[in-house]
């Protein structure tokens, strides 16, 4: 079954296009890496399937539906930088047990199920010795594991990760690969950006280049052997295409 | 000992009083939970100001006081967060565009009255022991109202309230989550205004919820702090006036302010400790 369905999508921050008529669909059971030089839409994209962007034109279908009307708790999203106030009375596992908030019934208590979804997040995270911990007193690549511990524990339907290995160690990231990879064996679907492009073959069960719009779509070998990411890098080395220059997108 | 602690008891206003500072300052320390942790501190003050422009519009409709601060307390709360959304303004920005326009809303129908006599007193320093049995009905239907609405929205307050992004994208309406908190916000305004005035609500709104901040760093201890904080200031703070003679609503802020001072170098020496045993 398609979970995400894009369809000419176009989107812009005031007269500047982040996305411009961009497709892209994605299975159940299958995990799409994004990749594409700094401002080159891949976040603009995991927002607009999270319905946190609007789009000027075009279709964006998760299940079949616009992602504001999923039931809630359908997405779970994991940005590249976590605009929270850290020093939030919060401990780890106060914040992963967050993860259960959107599907529950405002008068119900925290049940068995629940405890149970928080712990095995904890567990697959490697967090569960950090749990009490205060989130302010939690390194970046901490930070980085509790915030997708709590997208696990949520148990969501799709899944979207924004440059998670960004900051974290080698060990956390085979932890995370080989859990997003179980997940994805379980049937979730998973959009996820990347820079990291040497374990493209073991993440993605299909990669693409994004600028903007669509420049290469596949496996990862044949993506990867098109050269059209080399393309697009080199291509940004010599014309300086960073993210502070006027005209890119986050 | 007893005596002194049962003699305010024997007049019925005081009776009064002690209730509704003891709603107020429960009320006032739950919200302002949510007011210290997502930086609203300015709001309470701005909209408490902004009800000033209903109690001048009721005297003039011939309406009750608080009826008329009440809606445009609502009013202004939803007409921040509306501004805050679509102009692409800070919050702040909001709140000193809305409500010194409110505010200037209110002197200037004031100044075009030949004779009027509100006790404007009472509402910008409030008294409590002004709290008649209909106020206090009132200040108990609302009371209800903004516990019932906070308590169903727990969940997903504590969650905007730390990553609005992330709840949204979670299927969390936030812009629903954030109205509703701002008109449960204007009503605790309102419901405060009698016992401690347009001037010191903001500081019951902050000061408690302040004070738990410093000394704790789990959520639900912060809000259990804050409510024993500002309830037990509420009432010793009328107590203290009862026997310094002193205004009641001026007391209770003054002796919160005390305590978050001492819950700021409690912390302060507790952090010295952890340093020192490093």
């Amino acid at each position: 079954m398609t979970a995400v369905r894009l369809r000419e999508v176009t989107v812009r921050y005031e007269r500047l296009v982040a996305l411009d008529k961009l497709d892209l669909t994605l299975d159940e059971g299958q995990c799409l890496g994004i990749v594409g030089p700094n401002g080159s839409g891949k976040s603009t994209l995991l927002k607009t399937v999270a319905g946190l962007v609007t789009p000027v034109s075009g279709i964006v279908e998760v299940f079949g539906v616009p992602p504001r009307r999923l039931e809630p708790g359908t997405i779970a999203y994991v940005p590249q930088v976590e605009a929270v106030e850290w020093n939030f009375p919060a401990s780890v596992a106060d914040v992963v047990a967050m993860g259960r908030f959107p599907r529950m019934h405002p008068l119900s208590r925290f049940s068995r199920r629940d405890r149970q979804a928080v712990d095995s997040a904890l567990e697959a995270l490697r967090l569960g010795d950090l749990r009490n911990r205060t989130i302010a007193n939690l390194s970046g690549g901490q930070q980085q594991r509790t915030f997708v511990a709590r997208a696990i524990a949520q148990e969501p339907r799709l899944l979207l990760l924004d440059e998670p290995t960004t900051g974290v160690d080698a060990a956390t990231e085979d932890a995370l690969l080989e859990l997003v990879r179980g997940l994805v064996k379980q049937g979730l679907p998973v959009l996820m950006t990347t820079h990291d492009l040497d374990r493209a073959a073991d993440w993605f069960d299909r990669l693409m280049v994004v600028d903007r719009r669509v420049l290469a779509n596949g496996d990862p070998e044949t993506v990867l052997a098109s050269g059209a990411y080399a393309g697009i890098r080199e291509h940004s080395h010599v014309h300086g295409h960073a993210r502070t220059e006027p005209g890119t997108v986050p | 000992m007893s005596d002194v602690l049962v003699a305010p008891f024997q007049f019925e206003f005081m009776q009064r009083a002690f209730v509704a500072a003891l709603i107020v300052g429960t009320l006032c320390s739950t919200i302002g939970t949510y007011v210290v942790l997502r930086k609203l501190a300015f709001i309470g003050d701005g909209i408490a100001h902004a009800s000033f422009a209903g109690i001048v519009i009721a005297y003039l409709r011939g309406l009750d006081y608080y009826v008329g601060a009440a809606i445009v307390a609502v009013a202004t709360a939803l007409g921040i967060g509306f501004v805050n959304r679509r102009a692409k303004v800070s919050l702040d920005t909001a709140i000193g565009v809305l409500f010194t326009g409110a505010f200037a809303l209110g002197v200037f129908l004031m100044s075009r009255l030949p004779n009027y006599n509100v006790d404007l007193q009472g509402f910008l320093f409030g008294n409590i022991l002004a709290v008649s049995r209909a106020d206090l009905v009132l200040i108990l239907v609302l009371s209800a109202l903004v516990s019932i609405v906070l308590l169903l929205l727990y969940r997903p307050l504590l969650y905007t309230s730390f990553d609005p992004v992330v709840a949204e994208a979670s299927g969390i309406r936030v812009a629903f989550i954030d109205y509703a908190l701002l008109v449960m916000l204007a009503l605790t305004i309102i419901v405060s205004l009698e016992a401690v005035g347009i001037v010191l609500v903001a500081a019951l709104l902050v000061t408690p919820a302040a004070s738990a901040y410093q000394l704790t760093r789990r959520f639900t201890r912060m809000l259990a702090l804050s409510v024993a904080i500002g309830a037990s200031c509420a009432v010793a703070g009328l107590y203290l006036s009862y026997y310094l003679h002193s205004a009641s609503g001026a007391t209770i802020v003054l002796l919160a302010t005390l305590v978050f001072f001492m819950a700021m170098a409690s912390s302060a020496l507790a952090r010295r400790r952890s340093r020192l045993s490093l």
